[in-house]
Parts: C-alpha cells; structure tokens; sequence
C-alpha cells in the first residue's frame, strides 16, 4: 500500500519535472514552469520522506535527521540564492553542479556497504555503483574547478600537460580494471582507487580547458550531474531518480550541444573532455593603426544614428555595466532610435548568460535578440556598440582560415556603418587571439571602464 | 577668409552649393560667407534665408574673387577667368573625363578640389559627394519610373480586381543601385538585383531584395571600391541573365558605372524589344554613354514596342531642396578637414589621403593623378596567402551507421538477456527518459538557457532521495554520508529553484 502511494507521488513527480522543463523553453510559460518543478519536487519528497520513516525502525529518529540537514542545506541555499550578483550566476551554478556529484558519490558509496535488496542481480548493483561514484565524482571535482575558474581563483587558462590525452585515456582505462576487481572481489578497496583516479580525472578534465570555453564546460558538467543521478537511481532501483536523470542529464547535453555549434567545434570532443585548443597564439602580423574615440563623440554618433545594436560580451558583465547599458538603451528608445541588442550565444561565461544580465536591468527582452535574427540587419545599421566583447565579434573567424578561431559563427558587426568598441586595452579575447575589427576603418575604440564609459555617453546626450 | 557660393550657370542645373543650414556650419568654422544674389532660389532658399543665418547676399563678381570658392559644377571657361589666382576651388570637376579643364584650372593659378574624386574610404564618406548625389539619384529613379509606368507598385487586392505588383530589376548595387533598391521595395514592388561584385549581395538582401547570381568564378573584391570591367565568361553569362528577366519585369533601373570610362552596354535592342509594352527602363549612366540600348542622354525615348527609356541624367538634380543640402554638408565636411584649428583659414594636408587625392592641382601645378589608394575593405588576394584547402573528409557511409546501430543493438541484447527483468524496466524507463529530454529541451530559447540550467540543476538535486532512504539505516557510516548527502542535496534543490525563480522574475516584455 505504502509502496504503491509513493510510486504513484513518484510517477506525479515525473511527469512534472516534464512539464517544468517544456515550461521552461519559453518565455510565457517560464514562471509556470518552475512552479511545476518546485511542486514535483515537494512531492517527491514529501512521499520519500514517509517511505523512509515506514521502513526505519526509529521513525521519529530518522524524520529528525531528514528535517535538521534539509534545513541546514535548505538555508544555506536561499541564502546564496538572495546574494547571488547576476553577473556571479555562472559561478553558483558550477558549484551546485559539484553538489549533485558529491551527492552521488555518498549515496553510491551508501549503497554499496547498505548492500541491500534491489532486485537486480549482485553483479549488475556493482556496476552500478561503480559508475555512478565515477560519474559523481567527476561531476564533483570537474564543477569545482570550473566554479575556481570562473570566480578567477584560479588560472582560466588551460592546463597543458604534455600528454594529457594519454593521462585521460589511462584514467579510463584503469578505472575499467578497477571496475573488473571491483565485481570480482567485491571489497571496498577498488571502489575507493577508482573514487581517487575519478577525482583526478575530473579536476584534469576541466583544468585542461581555457576559460573561454567554460559555457560548454559548464552545460557539460550540467549533463554529467544528471547522468549521476541516473546512475543512483539504478542503483537504488528508483524510477523517479533515473527519469529525472535522465531528462537533466539529456537536457544538458543538448545544451552542450547548441553551444559546440555556435563555437564551431565537435561535439564529440567535447562530451569526451580534453578537449583544450591546440592553439598557436599570436603571430605578429601588423594590423595597422586602431582609432581612439571619446564618449562626447560617440554620443553624437549616437544621437544622429536611426538604429543602434548594442553586442554585449564578458566585459559587460565584469564592469557590472549592464545598468548603465540599459539607461542607455531606454535614454535612446525615447528618442526614436531603434535600439536591439546582438547576443552571440557563446557571449558570457553561461549560455544565455547576457540575457540574464540584460533582463536583471530591465532591457525588454523583445529587443534582445539572437546572433542570427540580428546578423541579417547590421549592415543597415547606423552605429554598433561592442560592449566587452571580442572573439565574438572577430571578423577573422569569417576572414582568415588560418585563425584559431576560423569558421566559428561570429556577429558581423563590421558591416555597420560604425564600430565603437569600448575596450580596457589593445588585449586580446579569451581565445587570445588579435582582433582585426579593432583595426578596421569603420570601428573606433573607447578606452576604460565600460560602465564609466557608458554612464559618460549618457552624460553627453 | 571669405567663402563665396555663385549660382550656377549650367543650363537645367537646380542646385546650390550651400543652404541656409550649411552656411551657419561655415560661419561656425571662422568663415565669412558671400552667396550670389538669387543662387539658391531654385533649390527653394531665399536671400533673406542665407542673409539670416549669416551670409552676404553679394554680386556675382565678389564672390568669385573670394578666397574659397564653393560651387556644384566645374566653372565655365568665362568664370574660370574671374578666379582670383592664389584661391581654391571646390566643386564637381571629373579631371578623369576632362583634361582641358584641368589645363585651365591649372593656368588659373588656382588650387582646386574635385568632389568627385573623394578616395573611397570610410573616413572620406561624409565628403563624397558621389554618394550622396547618387543616394537621391537612386530615390529620384524610382520616382521617375513610377511616374512614367502605368501600373501601380504595390500589389493590393481590392474589390475591382487584383493588382499584380511591379517587378523592379536594379542592375549595380552601389550607392545609387541601393538607394533605388529601398525605395523600389517600400512602395511595394518585388526587387531584384544584379551586380558583377557577387561580395554585395548581401548589401542587397540586407535592403530587401533578391540578389540574383551567377554561376562563374569569383573574381574577387576590387581594390578601388568601384566596380571593374569583367571578362568574357562573366559578360556572356550576365547577358543571358539580363535577356531573360528583361521578359520578366516591368522596371529595370540600371546604375553601372566604371569610373573613367564609357558605361557598360548591358540591355541590347533584342533585350529591350523583347520587354512589355509599358515596361520603362531607366539608365543612371546615360550621361556616360549609356548602359541600355537606345537611352539618349536628358531625354525620354519611347521606343517601337512601347517601351519608355529614360536617360535623365539631372536625377539629384531633380530634388534640388535635398540635393542641395547634401552637397553642402559635404562641402561642410571638407572644409572640416581643411580647417583643423575652426578659425577661418584653409590648410591643405598633401600627407593626407584624402586631401591628396581630391587636390587636381595647385598653384599652377597639376597634381592629377594622385597616388592609388588601397580602400576595399575585403583584405587583397594576394595579402596572404590561405593554406591549402583540406581534402573534403568523404561523406561516412551511411550504410556504417546502421551497422553500427545493429551491432548496438545485438550487443545490448546479450547483456539483457542476461540481466534481471527489474534492470531491464528500469532501462526502458531511463531510454525513453532520455529521449523526452532530447525533445523537451531542443526548442528552447536562447535567453533561457542559464534559467533552464539553474532549474535542472535544481532537479537533479532529486538525488536526495536516495539520501533520505539511506539515512534511517543502523549502520552509522551509511548513516553519517546519508546525512551529509541530504544537507548538500538540499543547497541544490533550494538554492535552484530560488535562483530560476528570480531570474524569471526579471525577465519583461515591454
């Protein structure tokens, strides 16, 4: 009876993590989706929370140790939730991904001495906990050094080992030997090996990938927490936990998926990690002068423009600029000039990440709009404004096939009338390389910091 | 230094050089400006306009002996003599079609200007009169076509009937070709264009319409901006082009111009004789020749099948108001670069490109032609050279895939065959999950990636499930990481769901 209740809760929940996530694929039904995350979430735990006080001999005792650690994780959670920056949205999110892996990892390893009656045979429960503490544990430190990445703790810059390739393939390798003795022997020593060599591989995994391809790392490590979950569920014979899995560990992958397209590199390579540049950085070439501009001038440029597209990058986000920006943009709208912002969908360090940022300053979102919506219209356009941006806006990506970044889809923003990059310095982007646009007759550069250049514009006009 | 503006004296010439507007940017810049009594009455300015933002209504005599002297059209051989030696001259002058008046320029003793000879690069583009003259001329085409077709442009369906849009076929996508291309397009007709340099056709598609191509190999961008004279393949595949939508459309506006040279003959008679009665062709380069067959230079030829040809070649001209204005802002932009310290006196920079290649000549010296000046945007051929192209990988075979799939599918069957039938229910739930997830997720959008991951992420803190279960176990170990597990899990859940739930809450609509 109790058995089939929580079934029943389980196959409700399913359903609405489902409609959660469709929900979530559009802007008017965002909202409703999470509601119907939140609800199957409840839910399900709320008929977990029952089932395990039935089976437990003390059931008082096991509901107050569920209740203490969810209030202690619930609070710090919505803790971190309030504070979050915006532009810090990349960060948090990598950590939570650590969390899933973690979480994976003690439950794999709780199953194993549980031992425990699951229905499938001993041989297949072994190879189940076997992957899921791999996965977990590559879901966990890979997350962790994305977060270090991300919040600059560390180096973004990748990790280049000399036979890096090698040291991934051997992991695997070992961790498949591992896996035999584990099933024949089945002590706990293996399991604990293999736990070592996976935490290894994970923190290489993503050390050896530079920060600008971390919205692919971070969608991918998305992909991989899911699967650690699946992976729990079959352990634990739990269909909700495999189907939840599942749908998250699908979901990120085809994120990880839209995301390779758009930077113009293979999916495969990339679900299978190491997937580091093998760049040749920085000939010399000359690429002529750049030309300085000042904020007075750009606000006439400004002012005299009949339409205006605002390419957003990382810089925006590091300079919080994203205020000002919009300030801008309404100051603009209200004067006729029709305002639309360019968003690359590598832009940031998260997919959507501008976005997020965007909608946080409240620029309306019709106006924001996707590189190929807006990459038809920018050669009529008066004025393009890029916004600490770079590769993405690299007409080498479409000009010179010898570039690092040859054939990746980029903003065509050259083809504007004018160009006004506002930049620190002459640096070069993530992908570290030169940027020609800077050096193009149509594009000027505005010195400093974004958000002290933006609110002097809006000063001047 | 004073600035004198004469009225034109080209027969049919409706312009002026400067309107009430330009001439208070020119007092602004430390000029006195002189204008001919009367020089701005065709383009719709009076005197007592010019008089109140600043200029002196003036005689003819004064304002040619001014120090500067800005005008539309090259000066006659009687005006010529009235410059003063020692002044500069700034106007239309084409020193690449007329020699002898570069001659005469030149034993003026004057310093002179050829608007028209503006390099094409993007700094120079506010001084190019060539553009902003063909931009209104392109506008001007279109007018002067719909005013001679018969039919209207758009297409409507009314109650008496249907009307069929005009099919407009613009041949050059330049300046002009563009502006033509706009126009066409907002009065509703369907637009096509054609120009040799396949490298515009976006411009083209970027105004709305159809860029037609062909099939012949790219001969690349060329280095002037301008389009260049093509080879034999090109011509002979064009022609066949222009022979068959010539049966096609209504309007062919064509705007091919090689600069110093005779237009390009591009509509034969056949091409023309084979339009439809009403159909009318307006020829942009009448004044050079002629890219159609049978246009005459100023006049509207009609020819036996019916067909209007027109050949204006005052096209600007006719929006003498607009033109005007334009051609002064332009002259406004020059006097900018010639004014570096805005106090009224002329520097002329030979170091500088532009300056450079606009001078013709100066103090009795002929400076025409200038140096070449590299403007394509698009980087030369030879400026590197791309590596060898890859050999194209050979498509997979699709017969691998399926052989691969099969062999998938043989090797799941052995190890189901030999697992328990609980492991099999639950893999069927998690491939049919997987595949609602493919599904659910591919559509979304763009904007609402980072939500969406914020909110799976908080899914897939579902993992606490197991936790929960594990926690009530006798065994402390198993006891202690269930417990740890929940409290991480729980950060996960709750901090998701809080965090989607606020980034939602911004996202607007205006």
């Amino acid at each position: 009876m109790t058995r089939n209740l929580v079934q029943a809760a389980y196959i409700v929940s399913a359903v609405l993590f489902v409609l959660s996530l469709a929900g979530l694929s559009k802007h008017e039904k965002a909202k409703e989706g999470n509601a119907f995350g939140v609800t199957g979430m409840v839910i399900a735990l709320a008929a977990t929370i029952w089932l395990a006080a039935s089976q437990s001999a003390n059931a008082l005792l096991t509901l107050l140790f569920v209740l203490v650690a969810m209030a202690i994780g619930g609070s710090i959670g919505l803790w971190r939730a309030r504070v979050v920056e915006m532009t810090q949205m990349p960060e948090l999110v990598a950590m939570l991904h650590s969390f899933v892996g973690l979480a994976a990892v003690l439950v794999g390893f709780d199953s194993f001495v549980e031992g425990g009656d699951t229905g499938s045979g001993i041989t297949i429960h072994l190879v189940e906990v076997f992957l899921g503490v791999f996965i977990g544990a590559v879901t966990f430190t890979g997350s962790i050094v994305a977060f270090l990445k991300l919040s600059a703790r560390i180096r973004s810059s990748p990790l280049m080992l000399p036979v890096r390739h090698w040291l991934n393939l051997a992991a695997l390798v070992v961790s498949a030997a591992l896996l035999v003795w584990f099933v024949a022997s089945q002590s706990v020593l293996p399991l604990l090996l293999m736990t070592v060599v996976a935490l290894a591989f994970g923190w290489h995994l993503v050390a050896s990938i530079g920060g600008g391809d971390m919205p692919v790392v971070v969608s991918m490590l998305n992909s991989y927490s899911g699967w650690a979950a699946a992976a729990a569920g079959f352990m634990l014979g739990n269909d909700l936990l495999i189907v939840t899995g599942a749908l998250v560990g699908s979901s990120g992958a085809i994120l990880s998926y839209i995301m390779c397209k758009a930077m113009n590199r293979s999916f495969v390579s990339v679900i299978a990690g190491g997937f580091g540049q093998e760049v040749s950085l920085g000939e010399d070439k000359d690429y002529g002068e750049h030309r300085e501009t000042n904020a007075a001038d750009v606000a006439e440029l400004l002012r005299d423009a009949s339409s205006v597209v605002i390419t957003p990058g990382y810089g925006m986000a590091v300079a919080q600029a994203q205020y000002p920006v919009a300030e801008l943009t309404s100051q603009l709208r209200k004067k006729g000039v029709n305002v639309r912002f360019g968003i690359h969908p590598v832009a940031g360090r998260l997919p959507g990440h501008m976005n997020v940022l965007l909608a946080e300053a409240k620029v309306p979102y019709d106006i924001v709009l996707e590189m190929d919506e807006i990459n038809g219209d920018l050669s009529g356009t008066d004025v393009v404004l890029v916004i600490g941006a770079n590769d993405t806006v690299n007409p080498s990506a479409a000009e010179d096939p010898t570039s690092p970044i040859a054939g990746m889809p980029v903003l065509e923003v050259w083809k504007a009338r004018n160009v006004v990059v506002f930049k620190r310095s002459m640096a070069t982007g993530y992908a570290g390389v030169q940027n020609p646009l800077f050096f193009k007759e149509n594009s000027q550069m505005l010195f400093g910091d974004a958000k002290e250049r933006v609110e002097d514009i809006i000063k001047a006009l | 230094m004073l600035i004198g503006v004469p009225a034109e004296s080209k027969p049919g010439e409706t312009r002026v050089a400067a309107t009430p507007r330009t001439v208070g940017q020119l007092v602004g810049l430390g000029y006195d400006v002189a204008i001919e009594r009367g020089a701005g009455a065709r383009s719709s300015f009076s005197d007592e306009a010019y008089a109140a933002s600043g200029a002196r209504v003036a005689d003819r005599d004064e304002v040619w002996t001014a120090d500067l002297v800005l005008k539309v059209n090259a000066p006659t051989g009687t005006e010529t003599g009235l410059l003063r030696p020692g002044s500069l001259l700034a106007c239309l002058i084409a020193p690449a079609l007329d020699p002898g008046l570069v001659e005469r320029l030149t034993a003026a003793g004057v310093t002179a200007l050829a608007m028209d000879a503006v390099p094409r690069i993007s700094r120079a583009q506010s001084l190019d009169v060539l553009s902003s003259m063909a931009n209104i001329g392109g506008y001007r085409a279109v007018i002067e076509a719909a005013h001679e077709f018969g039919s209207l442009f758009t297409g409507q369906v009314t109650a008496a009937g249907k009307v069929p849009p005009a099919k407009v076929l613009v041949v050059g996508a330049g300046v002009a070709g563009l502006a033509a291309i706009g126009t066409a397009n907002s009065l509703g007709a369907i637009v096509r264009a054609f120009d040799a340099r396949s490298e515009v056709g976006e411009q083209v598609e970027s105004m709305g319409a159809e860029f037609l191509r062909i099939d012949v190999a790219d001969e690349g961008p060329s280095a002037t901006g301008y389009a260049k004279e093509m080879g034999e393949d090109f011509n002979a595949k064009a022609a066949a082009l222009y022979a068959e939508q010539a049966k096609d459309v209504d309007i062919v506006i064509t705007t091919a111009l090689i600069p110093g040279r005779p237009a390009p003959r591009l509509l034969t008679e056949e091409m023309v004789a084979s339009m439809k009665p009403g159909s009318v062709v307006v020829d942009m380069a009448a004044a050079s020749g002629g890219n159609v067959a049978g246009s005459v230079a100023d006049e509207l030829v009609t020819t036996a099948n019916g067909v209007r040809i027109i050949g204006y070649t005052d096209l600007p001209g006719r929006l003498p108001t607009q033109a005007s204005q334009l051609f002064g802002t332009n002259l406004v932009n020059l006097l900018k670069l010639l004014t570096p310290g805005k106090d009224g006196r002329v520097v002329l920079d030979l170091d500088d490109v532009v300056q450079r290649g606009m001078t013709v000549c100066r103090d009795g010296e002929t400076l025409w032609p200038p140096p070449p000046v590299q403007v394509s945007a698009a980087p030369a051929p030879t400026a590197a050279t791309p590596p060898e192209p890859a050999a194209p990988k050979p498509p997979p075979d699709p017969r691998r895939k399926y052989v691969v799939m099969a062999l998938a599918a043989v090797l799941f069957a052995l190890v189901a065959a030999n697992s328990p039938s609980v492991f099999l229910g639950h893999f069927t739930v998690f491939a049919l999950a997987v595949i609602v997830g493919f599904y659910v997720i591919s559509n979304v959008a763009h904007a609402l990636h980072t939500p969406l991951m914020a909110e799976t992420n908080a899914i897939s803190g579902i993992i606490l499930v197991g936790a929960i279960l594990q926690v009530g176990s006798n065994n402390l170990v198993v006891a202690v990481l269930a417990f740890i597990g929940i409290v991480i899990a729980s950060i996960n859940i709750f901090g998701g769901f809080a965090v989607t739930g606020r980034m939602l809450q911004m996202f607007r609509k205006d």
